[in-house]
């Protein structure tokens, strides 16, 4: 049986994991070799993902790290 | 991986049999995990800075206790989740999150945004400033129960079972969790992201752009 959009939608956080069963991955390829559609969700969402890691988004405090062993240096100090 | 936890064991060994020192070298790869964990509980830069120093420190008074049947780096995830979870009580924003399976009920709309073309991974577009602004604020509009989840899955790239014992839940939440954090960032980010598009013309390009 043929996969519906929808029912694709709900396996594309699986798939990108590459955690979905291999007859259902298999079923998954077919819808998206012909479905434009859910190739894009698919492309951006992995995108995104991509993104969103790349650790300019989401960057430490400047000084972050100065502190922090400071901090410990002084706890590692204080226990003798 | 296998190399770095058996250096890991025996850094850790050698911290508790005096060489204390050694606990800045243990810590320095995970400073940045720390941080993040942190941050996706309590959301603000400066009480994520205090929490994850708070964390590393009681990581290492109670180094003693880690036994080594997680990974050292789940084992002070889930100290920074704890962390976390201490400011938001002393703040009162918000109440402890519950780790009842029923929040899964949490109403919501878990579908992609169509869209036709998308293939480029810009990311010399991160460049932008305003739109490393987008990608944060996007994550930070993420349910909390969701943003935990994607923080310690896509942001720290931990695994699901790793995930599952850093937070307290089974893997079956972890799964469901971040797959409908996923498709909710797609959904709030496409928009955003399709002006960098290429103006390729699908056979659906028409019907989706406006």
């Amino acid at each position: 049986m043929e996969m519906n959009c929808k029912h694709v939608w709900e396996y594309i956080s699986e798939y990108i994991d590459g955690s979905v069963e291999p007859a259902l991955r298999e079923e998954i390829e077919r819808h998206l070799e012909h479905c434009q559609i859910c190739s894009a969700i698919l492309d951006s969402t992995r995108n995104i993902l991509i993104l969103t890691a790349d650790e300019r988004t989401f960057e430490l405090p400047v000084g972050f790290s100065e502190r922090l062993h400071e901090r410990l240096a002084k706890e590692l100090e204080s226990t003798g | 991986m296998e190399t770095k936890c058996k250096d890991e064991a025996g850094l850790i060994a050698r911290i508790l049999a005096g060489e204390k020192e050694l606990f800045h070298d243990l810590i320095r790869p995970y400073e940045r995990m720390a941080y993040l964990t942190v941050f996706s509980v309590v959301k603000n830069a400066e009480d994520a800075e205090d929490g994850a120093q708070d964390a590393v420190i009681s990581a290492y008074r109670n180094l003693a206790s880690f036994r080594g049947e997680a990974k050292f780096s789940t084992w002070l995830a889930s100290i920074a989740i704890n962390e976390g979870r201490k400011r938001l009580r002393k703040r009162k924003l918000a109440a402890l999150e519950s780790v009842d399976e029923l929040e899964e009920e949490h109403e919501g709309d878990f579908t992609p945004a169509p869209l036709t073309d998308w293939r480029e991974i810009p990311l010399e577009a991160l460049e932008r400033k305003e739109l490393r602004e987008a990608l944060r604020a996007a994550v930070a509009e993420l349910p909390d129960i969701y943003r935990q989840v994607f923080t310690l899955r896509d942001l720290e790239e931990m695994d699901g079972q790793e995930t599952a014992e850093a937070l307290g839940l089974n893997v079956g939440v972890v799964k469901v969790r971040l797959h409908r954090a996923r498709l909710m960032l797609q959904k709030r980010l496409v928009p955003y992201l399709k002006t960098t598009a290429p103006a390729r013309k699908g056979f659906f390009g028409r019907l989706l752009w406006k």
